[in-house]
């Protein structure tokens, strides 16, 4: 069905809502990054053997000696009675903890089996974070019923939020799980406009999470945090609306509303960011020649594809058919809509059968999907690109924008290459 | 509640998945929330499909839940049998779905469809994936076939699905080998066939059960109900190649006496040559499905010459065959599906050479030992380009390359024992094998934790270990390092057993001499 709804801002384009089979991700995968990114935590699914054979079938688990991460498998017994589960939960985190000593930070994740079964993990967390010294123990849902992918790293940071800190002082928090290169670029050029009272959520370490309060100002690296931004109002903290720090421009935007939120004026953040900027301008001129002119069609999936067709459209050239998003928070991606192609059609949700056949109608020159459907597309004959790698690779600000854009130009740069 | 990192094998409805995308024809509703899709991947991208599996997903949320899942799940049905207009539909829950109790089955008996709707319950919560498997191909058996005038000579082939272990180049070289004994192939299923081919079943004068983990079931019941016998033996190995085609002429009453006679692999020639004397011993630990866990340890011992250290299976439902395996050689079957348990029993065992899952590959990898994977679970590496299967005579040629190309060759040993003075030549030099040239291990902290023992068990009634001398260790380090391990085994057990506390350069010696004898 077309709606028509008045979004914020100017934009007023229908969105095709889509209800149907969704072929995406349950929130557990965000275990696969976030684990890496907080060096000392650990992500205990309470689930069942899906959940596991999830996490290891998308992490590749087996390069690991011993992964921070886990699953209790619920069994029969589990089942039968949930005083008992509760028991065997106890007992299985005492194990792991006694094994690991360099644990400071327990998630216990929900899954779908866990909320269907109302295990109570939040009363689990905080019995346990009473009989832990030294631990912190904390819980969340990765579950497929409540969260799409990226919002399982949503869920995470939002379980962080009221543990933090206060303070009143006046800083800037960027929140989102980066790559620690994307982070340091960005603390070097918010140093060099003199701003030096910037913190991070996450951390790399538990014990290194910001303060947040009435000082606070915030800005959002990616667009999948809405309760994790909701409860940092609820602290106080101010959200900095921006576009996302995607390509040359969105960098630039992203990086201006935090140092005009900090007083820095016009003419000291254009000299700070200037030369990065012209370099990541420069560099895209490569990717782009490649790009420029064909037709992408986006399946929902990480709630990156907004900021990402307007980067790839609007730096790159592109044409976008369609851009499918699982979720379309209107007040976060507010300056992202008006810059989309008016010509694009946006869908929110998923029927996969259906949107299959609207790709295979368009014929796109490149599809942006999950890996259960790149091959069968490849196989008819339609490029592709994993979405996955677009959350595992560092891809935002000025000096990644080129590697985002090659991430794309790649498929054509083989398809040109090859001779078979 | 059970603690796990990485599991062997996935929930029971994958197992249905991979009969279900193994076939033509068959279309799976799996009520499921959003999310499970994941496995779709498991066949798109490790198996390289070009095709989605044949699955559909309610993918309900949160918000069904409330209202009415079991209308997501009619309506779903509805959507996919005019979509896909399959031949029949196999239908269930995964594990969440198991929960909230909507029963599919009941639910497609009344959606009015013109085609067969076979329901599989799968109980997620004590079933894993290969008894999903089982239990799919065995209720579309149930289902499909039926008792028919038998044709002689004709038999069906049973076990392989989707994502399996070689099942692709295995079914063709089985297939090759009954053709030349003028058997006639009726079906080859779950993997290839559609509905309408398991209605055909019956014609077929016996069965061949190529994985009895997938196809045991189904197979016993096509005995009793539609008369068909089916052969036991697994065609793995050139003895067992050997034995499965004397049992299948047997069965089809054909004379298989000329291609017994000929010597049709390499393996046997390869084994017998010289330079294989090197292989003589060698101490492999292996472990995997059952089938081709037990397959493996025979050709091992028999036709390889190596000396099987442990024996296991992560498969409880075919625990006792690996069992009877594992007594054979004088072991106890290793029955687990913990890999830090199997890791801990590998580094126990100091193996030359592992033969496992590719787990095992990986904790092969870290303790700095040779390994080639013989089971599932598959990775992209399982799914070669080649033709390269496990059974037959050309699946013992792979066998004996597979096995063999990760141990040293005969000649690099000697010519390595000869220059083994050599200033270029010590444990740290990197190797062309790609793997730490000592057996250092590196132990996870999980597996360091388990082994620590109660101290106070050593103190009251362990024997004392025998500690090594300076002398002794310094001669021990003039033996070449793949021996070093075995040579430092073998003298403190030596000590050990004759109470001496301190070992000697007469001791390794002496230990030397005992061993042989």
């Amino acid at each position: 069905m077309l709606d028509h709804v008045p979004a914020s801002g100017c934009d007023t384009r229908p969105i095709l809502r889509e209800r149907g089979q969704r072929e995406v991700f349950c929130g557990l995968t965000g275990i696969v990054w976030m684990h890496r990114k907080i060096q000392d935590a650990f992500f205990l699914v309470v689930g069942s053997r899906t959940c596991a054979h999830l996490l290891q079938s998308a992490a590749g688990v087996m390069i690991f000696a011993e992964p921070r991460f886990a699953t209790a498998i619920l069994d029969e017994r589990d089942l039968a009675g949930l005083a008992d589960a509760q028991e065997e939960l106890d007992r299985n985190v005492t194990r792991l903890l006694e094994r690991r000593p360099d644990i400071k930070l327990l998630f216990l994740v929900g899954s779908c089996p866990s909320e269907v079964i109302k295990l109570d993990l939040h009363r689990a967390a905080q019995r346990l974070d009473r009989r832990f010294n030294g631990v912190r123990v904390l819980n969340y849902s990765g579950s497929g019923i409540e969260t799409t992918f990226t919002q399982g790293e949503d869920a995470c940071l939002a379980a962080l939020v009221p543990e933090l800190p206060s303070t009143d002082a006046a800083q800037l928090v960027i929140v989102g799980a980066l790559a620690e290169v994307v982070e340091d670029q960005w603390r070097r050029l918010y140093a060099a406009m003199g701003i030096t009272n910037i913190a991070f959520l996450p951390a790399r370490r538990a014990g290194d999470m910001p303060a947040v309060g009435q000082g606070t100002r915030y800005l959002l690296a990616q667009p999948f945090l809405a309760e994790t931004a909701r409860l940092l109002d609820a602290r106080g903290a101010r959200h900095l609306p921006a576009l996302f720090p995607l390509g040359a421009e969105g960098t630039t935007d992203f990086l201006r509303a935090g140092a005009e939120a900090m007083g820095v004026g016009a003419g000291r953040f254009a000299e700070a960011t200037a030369a990065a900027e012209a370099r990541a301008r420069a560099a895209l001129e490569g990717p782009r020649a490649r790009l420029a002119g064909k037709r992408i069609f986006f399946f929902p999936d990480s709630q990156l594809e907004v900021p990402m067709a307007r980067f790839l459209t609007r730096e790159c050239g592109m044409e976008a058919v369609e851009i499918g998003t699982p979720y379309l928070h209107r007040a976060h991606l507010a300056a992202e809509m008006p810059l989309l192609p008016a010509a694009a059609m946006l869908s929110e949700g998923q029927d996969v059968e259906r949107q299959l056949d609207r790709c295979l109608e368009a014929r796109p020159d490149l599809v942006v999907c999950g890996l259960g459907l790149a091959n069968p597309l490849e196989a008819q004959g339609i490029t592709t690109k994993w979405s996955i790698e677009l959350v595992f690779t560092p891809v935002q600000g000025y000096d990644q924008a080129a590697d985002l854009a090659s991430l794309f130009a790649r498929p054509f740069a083989r398809r040109d290459m090859l001779r078979v | 509640m059970q603690l796990t990192l990485w599991t062997y094998e996935g929930p029971p409805h994958v197992g249905a998945m991979r009969v279900a995308t193994g076939m033509e024809g068959l279309h799976y509703v799996l009520h499921a929330p959003q999310g499970d899709t994941y496995a779709d991947l498991l066949f798109t991208m490790i198996e390289r499909r070009s095709k989605r599996p044949p699955v559909t997903y309610t993918t309900f949320q949160a918000r069904d839940l409330g209202g009415d899942t079991a209308e997501l799940f009619k309506r779903a049905l509805l959507d996919a049998a005019e979509r896909f207009k399959p031949q029949a539909f196999i239908v269930g829950a995964s594990c969440t779905a198991e929960l909230i109790q909507d029963d599919p089955g009941g639910l497609a008996a009344t959606a009015g469809l013109d085609v067969p709707v076979v329901p599989v319950e799968l109980p997620s919560y004590s079933k894993k994936e290969n008894w999903g498997a089982a239990e799919t191909f065995y209720q579309l058996v149930r289902r499909f076939a039926v008792k028919a005038e038998q044709r002689p000579a004709t038999c069906n082939v049973l076990g392989p699905t989707a994502l399996g272990f070689r099942h692709r180049d295995d079914v063709k070289e089985v297939c090759g080998l009954l053709a030349r004994l003028g058997i006639t192939v009726n079906v080859v299923a779950p993997m290839g066939s559609t509905p309408a081919d398991l209605t055909r079943l019956g014609e077929a004068s016996f069965n061949v059960v190529l994985y009895p983990e997938t196809a045991g079931v189904a197979a016993s019941w096509m005995q009793r109900n539609l008369g068909q016998p089916f052969t036991r033996t697994v065609p793995i190995g050139v003895g067992a190649t050997r034995d499965f085609i004397a049992e299948v002429a047997a069965l089809a009453g054909v004379d298989a006496t000329a291609m017994l006679a000929a010597e049709e692999s390499r393996l046997p020639w390869y084994s017998r040559s010289v330079d294989s004397t090197y292989l003589t011993g060698k101490r492999v630990f292996i472990f995997g499905d059952a089938t081709h866990a037990v397959a493996a340890a025979r050709v091992a011992r028999e036709e390889l010459g190596f000396e099987v250290v442990g024996l296991g299976t992560y498969s409880r439902e075919q625990a006792r065959e690996v069992r009877e395996a594992a007594k054979a050689l004088g072991l106890e079957a290793l029955i687990t599906d913990d890999y830090l348990a199997v890791e801990q029993a590998i580094a126990d065992a100091h193996p030359e050479l592992v033969l496992g899952t590719q787990m095992e590959r990986h904790t092969a990898k870290r303790l700095g030992v040779a390994c080639a994977v013989i089971s599932a679970p598959v990775h992209v590496q399982d799914f070669p380009a080649r033709h390269s299967p496990q059974m037959g005579f050309e699946g013992a040629n792979v066998l004996f390359d597979t096995w063999v190309h990760p141990l040293m060759m005969g000649l690099e040993e000697h010519l390595i024992g000869m220059f083994r003075e050599d200033f270029e030549f010590n444990d740290q030099a990197p190797s062309h094998l790609g793997h730490k040239a000592a057996p250092v291990r590196e132990a996870p902290p999980l597996v360091e934790a388990m082994a620590v023992q109660p101290v106070a068990a050593a103190v009251l009634d362990v024997p004392v270990e025998p500690r090594w001398g300076a002398d002794a260790e310094a001669e021990l380090k003039k033996i070449p390092f793949f021996v070093r391990g075995k040579a430092r085994r073998n003298t403190e057990a030596f000590a050990r057993e004759r109470g001496v506390a301190t070992i000697t350069v007469e001791t390794l010696y002496d230990a030397k001499a005992h061993y042989s004898r």
